[in-house]
């Protein structure tokens, strides 16, 4: 048992401490979450050059050879800045994909550009009525001659306005929810048929309702075996979940600093309001579950190549207790911080935002309580 | 004891109900308070009951109150919760009407009731200020007495909606060598038109300029202008906070909310199954629906007392803190059932001017529009009108005498 992080691990954490903390302060954060673009391509090279967005790839995918405990730290860090880069849909998940699954030929024409930050990945799989569910799919990939035929909505595409290639679930065969007869697509966004609608999203990062109007793709779009992609899914969405669960760990972090800070500037009734017994019971209830978190975080990064019970029993356990945590930091940051909580000018408004946010995105406490359930 | 209505009082509902199904201004829908609506809007229903003669149930007759029983205004305010009515404002009629009809003297009364009964005069109030929140009484606006003017200078915060306003009512610091900082307190009527006030708008975290800071600078008042007795102001300014805090239960309104809730969890589908009948989601819907059950009841029971001679008494802070946790929970769970549509951030919220990223297509089910902005907006339900910490407070003070 070992919860050191190597030297390397360190560095990177070091390295990223200190780009977030020059670029990424408040009101720069601010001013780009309200920019048109609403993200920063120059941070994404920056990111490339650090060697971030090749981390989590073999040695012989042209990457570095780090893993998800890597993931684990780069989350964590940009989670304290709310960065709203695309790292999760990018690396994490179009790069999980295309690890577990991708031949030669995909790993050769995709990861590469991942790696030096030219090409920009969004995970398209929820849909209008799917609900968590991933295999409760509409869009259809019908066989037409050797080709596939895309046709379906997904729903808030977190980072599809800035991603040149789309990765795409969709149903090869079966009923709407069965849990055979789903595929996986790397889908150019630019391809004839493929409408977005592009919006910001509330947490102050930007999103796509992205429509598939017969859209051809060939069979090399295809990602690992026709309709047998569930587990494949489930695999690369519990990666995601835990490379999230670290951002929410260094977002509560953040927010619960910000808290104490706060009580110790703010004076009422002549003291600190941090002198009040009733308000550092709650602070410490905040820095407890923090803790928690964090360690459900180790928990389910360390699970991630487990059997696969071991690993989703892992995972809903830490999405579903940090979907809480979150909850509960969010709401008594804002409360500790009175009025002031409340406005637009203050960064912690921000971080209540993205943690509120993190608890729908890949299953909610139910659907991961139940989960937990049925596999306990 | 018994919960039912008397057949006056099903009479009495029926009137009302046929009130405001003829009478409620059809382009005001059934959405409720919104930021984007205008002045006109705010008030249109309000008007329309001022020439009823409903506007102020509350009040005395003499003042023109309605007389009804609290049973009436329970039903008065049910039947308004069921259209999702956009009420009167509580500024005029709930807070400083009570204090002139109280406190003041007949050329107040006359001077400012018939606004407010009317709705012509919008009021905005004048107690927060960046260092004196939860310590209201450590405010520092200072009045001071210049011939027949007080001249006030300080600035105050969190002015809801003092955008509109042509009136507020400002706690000023008279006397600065009071013995305690409470008895130095003056209770004041501003024109919002004299010169030297000055509004600016707060962005809040749903995106939406609701509330101001007001900052007021060499502002002449006359003094008669002054409400009650010179440096007498925090009673009435505790006299007003328990009557706010009686509003702000908001249990009809939560009754329509669970509602809706009910409704939209109906709309969603989970495994195959309305989400409404997922046991999980199921169980923290009756969870919320019997707090406020019980809340109710609690509320009935002190307007049952206030009817019995018994002023809004400190009680009424359990009013405050259960009416805003069961308000906060209710949008939190509905932000939980619209699920991955309540990240958007929808048009209404980024079409202020100066805001990029302007959304102008309908993305998701409407119902899942306001879910997330709704959210973070109840969150200063627990902060203001005395937080919940400071309703503890008086409750452990004058109720536990600790």
């Amino acid at each position: 048992m070992d919860f050191n992080f190597t030297e390397e691990q360190d560095m990177v954490r070091d390295g990223l401490t200190r780009m977030v903390r020059e670029n990424y302060d408040w009101d720069t954060r601010r001013g780009v979450v309200a920019s048109e673009a609403g993200w920063r391509p120059e941070v994404w090279a920056q990111l490339a050059e650090l060697g971030i967005l090749g981390m989590p790839f073999s040695e012989e995918d042209g990457g570095f050879g780090g893993g998800a405990v890597d993931s684990m730290v780069v989350m964590e860090e940009f989670g304290k800045g709310l960065v709203v880069e695309p790292f999760v849909p990018t690396v994490v998940c179009a790069g999980g994909f295309l690890k577990h699954a991708g031949t030669a030929a995909q790993k050769e024409e995709h990861i590469g550009g991942i790696v030096d930050g030219s090409r920009i990945f969004a995970f398209a799989y929820a849909e209008p009525r799917g609900r968590y569910d991933y295999a409760n799919l509409e869009t259809t990939a019908k066989k037409d001659g050797g080709d596939y035929v895309l046709n379906g909505h997904k729903a808030v595409v977190i980072g599809a306005p800035w991603a040149s290639h789309l990765i795409v679930t969709a149903r090869t065969s079966g009923e709407r929810t069965d849990k055979q007869g789903i595929s996986v697509f790397v889908v150019d966004k630019s391809a004839d048929g493929v409408v977005t609608r592009d919006y910001p999203t509330i947490d102050g990062r930007h999103a796509s309702e992205v429509y598939f109007e017969n859209v051809t793709v060939s069979p090399e779009a295809l990602i690992g075996e026709e309709g047998n992609a569930l587990p494949l899914i489930e695999r690369v969405t519990d990666e995601a979940i835990a490379a999230q669960c670290a951002e929410a760990c260094g977002a509560m972090k953040v927010a619960h600093t910000m808290t104490v800070e706060y009580s110790r500037q703010r004076k009422q009734f002549g003291v600190p309001i941090g002198k009040f017994q009733v308000l550092q019971h709650r602070m410490v209830d905040m820095y407890t579950e923090y803790e928690q978190s964090v360690s459900l975080t180790y928990l389910a990064t360390l699970r991630l190549d487990a059997d696969e019970r071991t690993r989703q029993l892992a995972v809903s356990a830490a999405k579903a207790r940090i979907g809480q945590a979150a909850h509960h930091i969010g709401q008594e940051a804002i409360q500790i911080h009175g009025g002031m909580g409340m406005t637009d000018e203050l960064a912690i408004g921000a971080y209540f935002k993205r943690l509120t946010i993190f608890d729908s995105e890949f299953g909610n406490v139910d659907h991961h309580m139940k989960r937990h359930i049925a596999l306990s | 004891m018994n919960l039912e209505f008397t057949p006056e009082e099903v009479a009495f509902r029926e009137e009302v109900r046929s009130f405001i199904e003829a009478n409620y201004p059809k382009h005001l829908g059934d959405t409720g308070m919104r930021e984007d609506l205008s002045r006109e809007d705010f008030v249109a229903w309000h008007k329309v009951l001022g020439e009823k003669g409903w506007s102020t149930p509350a009040w005395p007759e003499a003042y023109g109150g309605t007389g009804w029983t609290p049973t009436q205004r329970y039903i008065w305010s049910e039947e308004n919760a069921r259209v999702n009515a956009l009420m009167p404002l509580p500024f005029g009629v709930s807070m400083v009407g009570p204090v002139i009809y109280t406190f003041g003297n007949e050329e107040q009364k006359a001077q400012h009731l018939p606004g407010i009964r009317s709705g012509e005069t919008w009021w905005c109030q004048g107690y927060s200020e960046p260092g004196a929140g939860s310590d209201l009484a450590s405010l520092k606006t200072t009045a001071v007495r210049d011939g027949d003017h007080y001249v006030i200078n300080g600035q105050k915060t969190w002015t809801t909606l003092a955008q509109h306003a042509d009136w507020g009512f400002f706690l000023c610091r008279t006397d600065p060598d009071a013995a305690k900082p409470q008895e130095g307190i003056s209770f004041i009527l501003l024109d919002m038109n004299t010169p030297g006030v000055e509004v600016r708008p707060i962005k809040l975290i749903d995106g939406g300029y609701e509330v101001n800071e007001t900052w007021l600078t060499d502002v002449r008042v006359p003094v008669e202008n002054l409400v009650g007795e010179e440096n007498k102001g925090w009673t009435y300014a505790k006299f007003l906070l328990a009557h706010e805090r009686s509003g702000i239960a908001g249990v009809a309104r939560s009754k329509r909310g669970v509602e809706k809730l009910r409704e939209i969890a109906g709309s969603e589908i989970l495994d195959g199954e309305p989400l409404m009948s997922d046991f999980d989601f199921a169980r923290k819907v009756s969870q919320l629906e019997i707090d406020l059950a019980a809340l109710e009841i609690t509320e009935l029971r002190t307007l049952a007392g206030e009817q019995a001679g018994k002023g809004p008494g400190p009680e009424s802070s359990i009013l405050k803190i259960k009416g805003t946790e069961i308000q906060q929970r209710l949008t939190e769970l509905t932000l939980e059932a619209v699920g991955s549509y309540g990240t958007p951030l929808y048009g209404n919220i980024a079409n202020v001017p100066g805001d990029a990223g302007s959304n102008q297509y309908p993305i998701g089910p409407e119902y899942a529009q306001h879910a997330a902005s709704t959210y973070f907006n109840m969150r200063k339900t627990s902060i203001y009108g005395g937080s919940n910490e400071i309703q503890r407070n008086i409750i452990t003070k004058m109720i536990l005498g600790l």
